[in-house]
């Protein structure tokens, strides 16, 4: 199906796939690790002062 | 509203937070209509099947380049408006880009290695692509080296800007020297001179590829924002802590 250059289109295609997943994993992980630290500092009382007001 | 209100974090928290999971569907939607498209498209009657390779090749230099003219973007936010969301978007966005202008680099190696029959040539088009790659590398770096989060948001702005002169380099290096990369064949003054077949899988992967750039600068700029509300909290706790 891919001819005599599979190799070349199928590396391509999964390098990119692995790469842009790591990419996307590490900005999900990172996300939720920065919010387990602010409910961490939540629970011990520690918010912004406009916590209230806020939307997020 | 204005569009000043919309650039406060608070707000882009909350507006972001309901639109990154349409984008990110969007994007999915758009990646798995091109891929689709372009694996039923016909070979090129030159490269055949290794045209494939284009359509993942060509967007991510796109939108390597698009990257970095948003960091520039942002980068003028930093120096002249000294807005944080600016500083935000900036730092989000030089590992992304530097991760689309790294594929780029890597897919195009392995498209020119059986049409060339070489992986690497110093040509303008290929040199310019690296440094470009370089620069985001020399951005992470920056920001990483100074400990001041301001300071280090306007030397990667001010470095940045400088870079930024790479950029149509990169796009007309093809028309300025002779070069083994391909001229343009898409965005050209005369239109494209890529068959129909080909070309909307394409713009349609370019689609996908563009809203799922746009979907993880979002959440890397939300996550941004969160933390720099969290050291905020754990300095005024420690400031607290030594004064108790």
């Amino acid at each position: 199906m891919l001819g005599e250059h599979g190799f070349f289109i199928l590396a391509s295609y999964g390098v990119s796939a692995l790469v842009l997943g790591a990419l996307a994993l590490s900005i999900v992980l990172d996300g939720r690790s920065v919010r387990r630290q602010l409910a961490e500092m939540d629970q011990r009382g520690i918010r912004r002062r406009s916590a209230g007001r806020d939307a997020s | 509203m204005a569009l000043m209100d919309l650039a406060n974090p608070t707000r882009f928290l909350a507006l972001s937070g309901r639109v990154l999971p349409w984008l990110t569907g969007a994007a999915l939607a758009s990646l798995a209509l091109g891929f689709y498209l372009a694996f039923q498209a016909p070979a090129d009657y030159q490269q055949g099947e290794t045209v494939k390779i284009m359509y993942i090749h060509v967007p991510f230099a796109w939108l390597a380049m698009f990257g970095y003219t948003l960091l520039a973007l942002s980068a003028l936010g930093i120096l002249v408006w000294r807005h944080p969301l600016a500083d935000v978007s900036h730092k989000a966005m030089a590992p992304i880009g530097a991760v689309f202008a790294f594929l780029c680099l890597v897919t195009g190696s392995l498209w020119g290695r059986p049409m060339w029959g070489t992986y690497w040539v110093w040509d303008a088009r290929l040199t310019s692509m690296l440094v470009l790659l370089l620069l985001y590398l020399g951005l992470l770096a920056l920001r990483s080296a100074i400990e001041d989060q301001n300071q280090a948001g306007r030397a990667a702005a001010v470095l940045s800007l400088v870079g930024f002169v790479n950029v149509p380099i990169v796009k007309f290096s093809v028309d300025w020297w002779n070069t083994l990369h391909q001229p343009a064949s898409v965005f050209r003054m005369d239109g494209p001179t890529i068959h129909p077949s080909l070309l909307w899988p394409l713009l349609i992967c370019a689609i996908g590829f563009s809203l799922l750039m746009l979907a993880l600068h979002m959440a890397a700029m939300r996550t941004e924002i969160l933390r720099r509300r969290l050291r905020a909290l754990e300095a005024r706790a420690a400031a607290e802590a030594a004064y108790a």
